[in-house]
């Protein structure tokens, strides 16, 4: 929570309306995405129990199951979400496009598109997890034989739901998630956990303040939870009869209904976010999630094993640097790609803006061996500035250029930035037009980067130092996996 | 100055259990709550009353599986228990007997042959399982009995409480919630364990700190033992009831004709006017926050209560807002309408400039 989204927030009370705190869509969202609202029963370790999934508004498939504590129901309730799923998955895997060469990598082939999953909230997420977990290990012969799709399924959940994981990534999205960061609602994070309620405070009904439709979002019999959880009312007066005498058709309308709102925002949810134009660098993005997407489905293909129940000490070391690194990047493309978050820096010191008043673009630095082009700006700006010399910074104007900061002096209001300019300017001794900020030119600095930071280096899995107990066992999926209980 | 007697009327006192305790230590600054679970009011039914009721159903299915697993530990005396307990616990095989407490009809009885039987067992040595014991513990004056799963006395004279969930633990993980929420809990029958021992001149200390966490193994039935340390919790726990023995100052601020007797009429149905009720919580100053939504009965009526103010957003829109009390007053701020008091100069001036901020670029 920043600043100025607390602002934002004290303001949606006030205006009866939910505020933006982005002024671009910093996620990918897909002209096709499927949409997968499960529900679990209550008190079994990810029992399903039903779902709703489909990648339009008017054909949603309704998944349910008779006897939730029948594992073989349960099994076949996977088989069925396969069916869907996976067929969904695959029809992304036609067209590729061939990406040239980098430094490090070689030129490879891409999907021009990609999968994007769609749950209500983070209970969404934990479910598909879970549901990868308890699927991916099984058998397709011998006993406790599984459908061939179940643990294929598996293995696509838990992909999903670890790139779910990774800053940026948007292969599956919790919808609360992704409005609650373009929009400030006028209640508590705690309430923004409910799909209706933040809906409500988004896009109120006519006549309606935000606050009435969330307060109204807030009764279970209108607006049903929008899972993996169900209400305790709804099990006990409908659900647990309906069970117990054992009629599909009664099941299934009493679900149809307990889904059905939820279906609806969901799709609300998207085209609000559709409304909003995406950011400069949110294709980047998805084209590493289609990079990831293309690796993934090759590996399945070429009979990888299933991901391991855990990471070993490498792996994790790994994995965590991995996010680390892609959460600072993230940090920085949104703010580059958004004035707003890039404000979010100037009100805690760590940017400014400001208008150029004196520019050098031809300055030459010749007190090294080599003359070197080193054009200086002058910045005024009225933000309480923190820098000190000799600090890099860059505007997101012009990425490619870093401006040193050579001196920072107060003015009767604000104060006078002296920046020495390099990079982004070519090779020769003149700057070519444009590439050095001119008088007049309103410009914003900040330190954030998003320049290319080498990862960290970590052992061979072989060479895990005893410290972190030793080289692993090679894993290999035992009978001990495929026959698990699920109970 | 009131009394809780007089507050609460002529209802009978609500009793506490382990996991109202464990509530009490969430929002320990509330006096509302402090003076309501003092004098023993019923939250529940009176915030249904005043219009605003709670929401704190439980599934019948969650309630099932929870008796199920319970009862499947419990069977052919604890056996599957003690396998695990061997395991954690280094429980010797030939020692262990069993007792089952709940033989003992009445409440009073069963405490005290509950205390009976665990303060000799304090001097002997020998491994034993006690069951459904009944503690008792002081809660803003007055006892409050408290059922624990069980509790083991491992070789060598060390007492574990052991609490059993029905929530998974996947590949060595649980939810952090459900995880810490069960320890609270735990850690009310530890505390308890070992006042029983401290009046009976035991050491306290024979009581572990460490609580035996027994919980269905990732998608199974099949129980898996985890040992979990509780002494946060514990001192956490000792500081709110500490302070609820003190709530003497809050009951003398308020007035002596104040109570929340819903006077029923002789079919039970409550007369008293809604208007005084709501009039007399207003007396006792609430500290809402939206973590009550979980934790607390009379949650929904604070909240209404607390509308317009920052903290009703969270914890850190208050904070970030420079603990600007009120919505009004931070956007008058952050607009420059109202001139800043002495201490808000900082608060202000940061509110100003967030305020420009955004309306730079949403322009």
């Amino acid at each position: 929570m920043s600043a100025l989204t607390a602002l934002a927030r004290v303001s949606a009370v006030s205006s009866g309306v939910a505020q933006r705190i982005a002024t671009v869509r910093h996620v990918h969202l897909s002209d096709r995405p499927l949409v997968f609202i499960p529900l679990a029963l209550a008190g079994e370790a990810n029992a399903p129990l039903a779902a709703l999934v489909g990648s339009s508004f008017d054909s949603p498939q309704l998944l349910v199951v008779l006897q939730p504590r029948n594992r073989d129901e349960r099994f076949a309730f996977a088989a069925r979400l396969a069916a869907v799923f996976l067929s969904y998955v695959d029809s992304f895997r036609g067209e590729t496009e061939t990406v040239p060469a980098g430094r490090n990598t070689d030129p490879r082939e891409r999907y021009v598109d990609a999968p994007q999953i769609l749950v209500p909230n983070g209970g969404g997420v934990g479910f598909v997890r879970l549901l990868g977990r308890s699927t991916r290990f099984r058998r397709t012969e011998g006993e406790y034989a599984v459908e061939p799709s179940v643990p294929l399924l598996g293995r696509w959940l838990t992909f999903f739901a670890e790139r779910a994981e990774y800053p940026g990534s948007s292969l599956l999205l919790n919808m609360t998630g992704a409005l609650g960061m373009h929009w400030a609602t006028g209640q508590s994070a705690v309430e923004d956990a409910n799909l209706a309620a933040l809906v409500g405070w988004i896009d109120p009904p006519d006549g309606m303040t935000g606050a009435d439709a969330a307060l109204e979002a807030e009764d279970p019999l209108t607006w049903p939870p929008a899972g993996p959880a169900t209400d305790p009312t709804f099990d006990n007066e409908i659900l647990a009869p309906a069970i117990e005498a054992g009629s599909l058709s009664r099941l299934e309308s009493a679900l149809r209904r307990q889904l059905e709102p939820t279906w609806e925002l969901m799709w609300r949810g998207v085209s609000l976010l559709r409304n909003l134009p995406p950011g400069a660098r949110v294709e980047r993005r998805w084209a590493e999630d289609r990079d990831a997407f293309t690796g993934y489905a090759s590996y399945v293909d070429e009979g990888g094993y299933p991901q391991a129940r855990r990471d070993g000490a490498v792996a994790a070391a790994q994995r965590l640097a991995r996010l680390e690194r892609a959460q600072v990047l993230y940090d920085a493309q949104r703010a580059y790609d958004d004035p707003l978050i890039l404000a979010e820096y100037r009100l805690t010191g760590e940017a400014f803006a400001g208008t150029v008043t004196a520019s050098a673009p031809d300055r030459i630095d010749d007190s090294g061996k080599r003359r070197v082009l080193r054009p200086r700006v002058t910045v005024s700006s009225s933000d309480p500035v923190r820098f000190e010399p000799g600090v890099s910074v860059v505007s997101p104007a012009r990425p490619s250029q870093t401006g040193r900061v050579v001196s920072v002096s107060p003015l009767p209001s604000g104060f006078e930035v002296v920046l020495e300019l390099s990079g982004g300017m070519g090779r020769g001794l003149t700057a070519p037009p444009g590439s050095v900020p001119e008088v007049g030119e309103r410009l914003t600095y900040t330190t954030l980067t998003e320049s290319y930071q080498a990862p960290a280096a970590f052992p061979a899995r072989e060479e895990t130092p005893w410290t972190h107990g030793g080289p692993p066992v090679e894993y290999v999926p035992d009978d001990d996996d495929a026959v698990e209980e699920w109970s | 100055m009131t009394s809780p007697e007089r507050l609460r009327g002529a209802a009978a006192p609500k009793s506490h259990n382990a996991r109202t305790i464990a509530a009490l230590t969430t929002n320990p600054g509330c006096s509302r709550r402090a003076v309501m679970d003092a004098a023993g009011i019923d939250k529940e039914r009176l915030a249904a009353y005043v219009g605003f009721p709670a929401r704190f159903g439980q599934s019948q299915f969650a309630i099932t599986r929870g008796n199920v697993f319970e009862a499947q530990l419990k069977a052919d005396g604890c056996a599957e228990l003690l396998r695990l307990l061997r395991e954690v616990l280094g429980l010797p095989i030939p020692q262990v007997s069993y007792d089952d407490l709940e033989s003992v009809d009445q409440l009073d009885a069963r405490a005290d042959r509950s205390r009976e039987l665990l303060t000799r067992a304090a001097g002997g040595e020998s491994g034993t399982l006690f069951d459904h014991p009944l503690l008792r513990l002081e809660v803003g004056g007055r006892w409050v009995y408290l059922e624990p799963d069980l509790i083991a006395l491992q070789f060598g004279g060390t007492f574990y409480v052991v609490e059993i969930k029905s929530f998974a633990v996947i590949d060595g993980q649980a939810d952090g919630t459900k995880v810490s929420a069960a320890a609270t809990q735990a850690a009310v029958y530890v505390l308890a364990l070992r006042r029983l021992l401290a009046e009976a001149g035991h050491d306290p200390g024979l009581v572990s700190h460490e609580v035996v966490l027994v919980c269905p193994e990732n998608f199974s039935n099949r129980p898996v033992a985890t040992l979990v340390d509780v002494r946060k919790k514990l001192s956490v726990l000792e500081r709110q009831l500490a302070r609820m023995a003190r709530i003497d100052p809050i009951l003398e601020s308020l007035s002596p004709d104040l109570t929340f007797d819903l006077r029923p009429d002789s079919s039970g149905v409550p007369q008293r006017p809604v208007a005084e009720l709501v009039d007399g919580l207003g007396q006792i100053d609430a500290r809402y926050s939206p973590e009550c939504l979980a934790n607390c009965e009379l949650a929904f009526f604070c909240r209404h209560e607390a509308r317009g103010t920052t903290a009703s957003l969270g914890k850190s829109v208050r904070e970030e807002l420079g603990g600007v009390p009120s919505v009004d007053l931070a956007l008058s701020l952050a607009s420059g309408a109202v001139a800043p008091a002495d201490d808000q100069e900082e608060a202000a001036a940061m509110l100003r400039f967030a305020a420009q901020l955004r309306s730079e670029c949403l322009s």
